[in-house]
């Protein structure tokens, strides 16, 4: 209201004193209320400024807020470069307009307090700059720091917005602004109605700042406090906090705390003893506390306060949380907004963490596609799938420092890690694993034996740290639906990669001659054999389609985790687990297992988001459980195709 | 009959006579109490070697005799050297805070050194409150109770809950493991209540004996450790001979055919699997405070797949090969990757073992795996075949009478 008539004065002011049409001359109609501001005079300053409505204000007002503004003795302003004679450049025109010496020359040092109305002024100018850049750099400072002075600069600078985007954040702003200093109750509670569809986070900041309480505790509620909640005794906290809490209001005498209690004993001890008690026997509580009770007889020590004096004194005064916020139909409105946006922020927080779960499964599933392949469907326990999917890391990795473009170096690296594990896989199948069809745990053994001695090799051939594996500039970044729910495009690109290996698994199984005797080599490999397949063939190339497979899984990992020479056992045991969460034998059911395991995870994580560990220890947990119930898995073969 | 089956297998003798002159042996030439040929840090690397020699007859029994290639036998092991950790660290830091609570003014109370404990050990973790499973932490007779019931009990449920959905084979396995993952997972977490990753430290001072000297407490483990071992032996002699031997064996070769004939499988395979674990503990419970330092990182996974290599290479079904297999395999392990093995020059490279120890020991792994199922200690066949009839290396149960046609 102040400002306003200001406002209005200073307009008129400026009428009357007419004839006044550069700025020097504005500034020289009172020189003395600009060369030496003070923190009252310079409101009624800057409204002739602005009122003036010259083009040289806002120029004029930085460089006065920036304390680059000096004036002549003769009472002229100017700024000046040069250290001295100065060149002394013209206020209105911004023309040199000849040089001065440094006696002559006197710096306008404004203050803090001064500065910072200079600024609320500025923000007017800056709000309707024509450079787009700085409107929208005056907005970040107000949202980054906003006041009660720039509530009216911004409501008016809407109307002049050219631009729709910007139009727009101001309004948003304006609401944020308004909700938090708007000078009448009805203005505070349509702002803050309006935010509440809103659920980014600086307007969950703005109401929880209208929110914010403090706690208290009196005799009886004193007039006009804005009450949050009222703590009961009892209930919300034990009597002895809310004594504790007396006390340390300084309503009631304070208890006797054990420091207090062992500092009076100390205090006490006289030949060995306390009150005629030996020192030597204080070693209990109770010992302790009798002696202080014959301190407290000798009126040597302060008195224990008795539990129903505690009590009566508690009953005596009521405990509250009181809003800082005075208005309570602001506060009730902000509480109500807060919880409006608290539910969809729970929605999009459910959608985010199943966005979260579904790229988690998606990265088991296509860790494990591979294990799908060899142990579900051939019952070839691999040890060593772990370190195909390190050797196919690694193989981007090494092309990477071949083919320096990012984009075409993973389209080579795709095809070129499925050869070299596919060439793994055939070479391990023949050499090891054929010789063991019929000993499952000794295949456990010998490719574990494998996979420490891969890990050893890798160790050896690049080292003990992390190797970096690039991804394209346009795998960068995230999608980003809101301030709650998005996710990384790498993300997504294994997810579409996991869909893609899912089709290509089934599409071999099932629609291909490779994938009909891999399945008849599978259930009885005799009567294959006397079909005229040849089972060994077969089995080879399953086995290396598996590890191939595990290659490209490689990549896709690298892409988002560290390559290391140990990053395969990260994955052997949940693999595994997926594989037979999901039932053997099935690819569905792999697809099936990876989405439970993620799912679960996230879910638990999101419980106690700070440790993945637990939620990792207790996923385990229950798939241990799981399988005592479903031993078979999710999807469990029947009839012939479970075989025995 | 005139022999028990127990000492009908002659190894057996032998083993604990073998076992007896080592420790006379290691005895007369340690430091404490002998010429002194022998360091006290290598009397421990025995001690220790002895432990694992323990676990390892212990996983032959489950998986050699049992056929249950349990990967989890590790996560037992671990267990017992918690439990015997906790009484080492609460007793000995409790010597610790009580010496410096004698400082102040008044007697500390029961409370105020509890407290003090509390900081100290864990402090570490940010916290200063005993976490609940730290309550019998005060009493050596309790925390060794808790040694073998610990285990035992995990082994009993998780063993009752396998073994009657009739999970088998390689899914067992990765059952196993999984248990072992989920078990350091909890451990790494620092509000597990045992310290998280830094786990139990300083367990080579035991408290009350102070004034003996690591010299003498090596040696004093070290007896422990081949009692322990000895008598680990004799149990699992009589464990796996006898018909209890047979039906053990037979559950290995044909679960389903034994189930047939009337025994009730799980019972058997529930028993093995709880004594073992319970055998793994207590060597657990030696091994730690010669190692001084136990943390989750020694109940990876990783580890009990080691034990089944040891396991593997010295040769399953037979005891003493589970003991060759865990000394050859560790003392060696030591001996490459300890720099004791001289490099190789091959002119173009330079073989370093500590960098290719292990990419031979997989290899070996494989090999033994795929060429001598029957490990070092089938070389023992060679010598008693002609003896005795060609039973296999299973002898010392009634197979000898088995094998006599009726």
């Amino acid at each position: 209201m102040l400002r306003a008539l200001l406002l209005a004065f200073a307009v008129v002011w400026t009428a009357v004193s007419a004839g006044a049409q550069d700025l020097q001359s504005v500034l020289q109609e009172n020189p003395d209320l600009y060369a030496n501001p003070s923190r009252r005079t310079t409101e009624d300053a800057v409204a002739a400024l602005v009122a003036s409505d010259l083009p040289a204000v806002p120029v004029f007002l930085e460089k006065w807020q920036a304390k680059d503004v000096w004036q002549r003795s003769d009472g002229q302003f100017f700024y000046v470069t040069g250290n001295g004679p100065y060149t002394l450049i013209d206020i209105t025109s911004g023309a040199e307009v000849g040089t001065a010496d440094k006696a002559q020359m006197t710096q306008i040092k404004p203050n803090s307090g001064v500065r910072a109305v200079i600024g609320s002024a500025l923000v007017r100018f800056q709000l309707l700059d024509d450079d787009m850049a700085r409107r929208s750099a005056a907005l970040d400072a107000i949202a980054r720091d906003g006041t009660a002075d720039h509530l009216d600069p911004l409501a008016a600078s809407i109307a002049e917005e050219p631009d729709p985007a910007l139009k727009q954040r101001k309004e948003r702003l304006l609401a944020l602004l308004t909700a938090r200093f708007g000078t009448t109750t009805d203005a505070r509670v349509a702002a803050i109605d309006s935010l509440s569809d809103d659920i980014s986070v600086d307007v969950r900041a703005v109401l929880n700042q209208i929110l914010s309480s403090q706690s208290a505790v009196a005799a009886s509620l004193p007039e006009g406090t804005n009450v949050a909640r009222i703590r009961e005794p009892g209930r919300d906290m034990t009597i002895n906090e809310a004594y504790a809490e007396l006390a340390a209001a300084g309503l009631a005498q304070s208890t006797v705390s054990d420091e207090i209690l062992t500092k009076a004993l100390v205090d006490n001890i006289r030949n060995g003893t306390v009150a005629g008690t030996p020192v030597v026997t204080l070693n209990t509580n109770e010992a302790r506390v009798a002696a202080y009770r014959l301190l407290v007889e000798a009126g040597k020590a302060q008195p224990f306060v008795p539990q129903d004096a505690r009590q009566a004194a508690v009953e005596a005064h009521v405990f509250y949380d009181a809003y800082v916020e005075k208005d309570a139909a602001v506060t009730d409105a902000a509480d109500a907004a807060l919880t409006a946006i608290t539910l969809r922020v729970g929605v999009m927080q459910t959608a985010d963490l199943a966005l979260d779960a579904i790229s988690l499964a998606s990265i088991y599933f296509l860790a494990a596609i591979g294990l799908a392949v060899t142990f579900g469907v051939m019952g070839v326990i691999n040890m060593a799938h772990g370190e195909f999917i390190m050797m196919g890391a690694y193989t981007g990795y090494v092309i990477q420092q071949i083919v320096p473009d990012y984009t075409l170096s993973l389209i080579i690296a795709l095809p070129v890690a499925f050869a070299v594990t596919f060439g793994a896989g055939v070479t391990m199948e023949r050499l090891v694993i054929r010789h063991l069809y019929k000993r499952p745990l000794e295949t456990l053994l010998a490719t574990f034996g494998i996979s420490i001695a891969l890990q050893q090799l890798a160790k050896n051939i690049f080292g003990t740290q992390a190797r970096p594996l690039t991804s394209p500039a346009w795998l960068d970044g995230a999608l980003v639906f809101n301030d709650v729910v998005g996710i990384s495009y790498i993300r997504i690109a294994i997810f579409v990669l996991a869909l893609l290996f899912l089709g290509l698994i089934l599409f071999i199984l099932k629609r291909t001659r490779l994938g009909l005797e891999v399945r008849a080599v599978t259930q009885n490999p005799g009567m294959a054999a006397s079909m005229g397949i040849n089972p060994d063939r077969i089995n080879m190339l399953t086995f290396g389609l598996g590890s191939g497979i595990a290659g490209i899984a490689g990549v896709a990992i690298g892409l988002y985790a560290k390559v290391t020479s140990e990053m395969g056992t990260d994955y052997i045991v949940q693999s595994f687990m997926t594989v037979v969460v999901g039932g053997v034998g099935n690819v569905w059911g792999t697809l099936a297992g990876a989405s439970l395991i993620g799912f679960l995870q996230k879910g638990i994580e999101f419980f106690n988001p700070s440790n993945t560990l637990a939620a990792q220890t207790y996923m385990i947990l229950f798939i241990i459980v799981f399988i005592q119930f479903r031993p078979k898995g999710i999807v469990a073969l029947k009839g012939r195709a479970a075989g025995n | 009959m005139t022999r028990t089956p127990l000492f009908a297998n002659r190894s057996v003798l032998i083993v604990l006579l073998v076992l007896a002159l080592f420790t006379v042996f290691v005895t007369l030439a340690s430091q404490a109490t002998g010429f002194g040929w022998i360091s006290t840090s290598f009397v421990k690397t025995l001690g220790k070697t002895l432990c694992l020699c323990l676990i390892a007859i212990a996983m032959d029994v489950v998986w050699g005799y049992c056929g249950i290639l349990s990967l989890g036998h590790f996560a037992f092991f671990g267990i017992g050297g918690y439990a015997v950790g906790m009484w080492l660290m609460y007793a000995r830091t409790e010597q610790i805070v009580a010496g410096s609570l004698a400082g102040q003014a008044l007697p500390a109370t029961p409370e105020e050194i509890s407290a003090a404990i509390g900081t100290q050990i864990f402090g570490v973790v940010g916290s200063s409150e005993f976490p609940p499973i730290w309550a019998f932490a005060h009493s050596l007779p309790l925390q060794l109770l808790a040694v073998v019931i610990v285990p035992g009990l995990l082994a009993l449920v998780f063993g009752w809950l396998a073994f009657r959905s009739r999970v088998t084979g390689v899914y067992l396995s990765i059952l196993t493991q999984a248990m072992t993952l989920a078990l350091a997972l909890y451990l790494f977490q620092n509000d597990s209540g045992l310290r998280g990753n830094n786990g139990l430290s300083g367990l080579q001072n035991i408290p009350g004996l102070d004034a003996w000297g690591q010299d003498w407490i090596s040696i004093v483990f070290f007896w422990a450790s081949a009692l322990a071992l000895g008598l680990g032996y004799l149990l699992f002699s009589w464990v796996v001979s006898g018909k209890m031997g047979s039906v053990i064996r037979a559950i290995r070769d044909d679960e389903a055919r034994v189930r047939f004939l009337g025994y009730h499988v799980e019972s058997y395979k529930l028993f093995v699997f709880t004594i073992t674990a319970m055998v793994a503990a207590v060597a657990g419970a030696l091994y730690y405070p010669q190692a001084g330092i136990i943390n989750p990182a020694e109940i990876a996974p990783i580890a009990s797949i080691y034990l089944a290599v040891w396991v593997a290479i010295g040769g399953r079904g037979r005891l003493y090969g589970a003991a060759i297999g865990a000394v050859f395999v560790s003392l060696a392990s030591s001996w490459f990757t300890g720099g004791g093995a001289p490099d190789i020059d091959l002119g173009f490279y330079k073989l370093v073992w500590t960098d290719w120890w292990l990419v031979l020991l997989g290899l070996s792994f494989v090999a033994v795996t795929l060429f001598f199922p029957q490990g070092i200690g089938g070389l023992f066949d060679f010598v008693a075949v002609k003896r005795q009839g060609d039973f296999g290396p299973d002898d010392g149960s009634w197979r000898s009478e088995e094998g006599e046609a009726k």
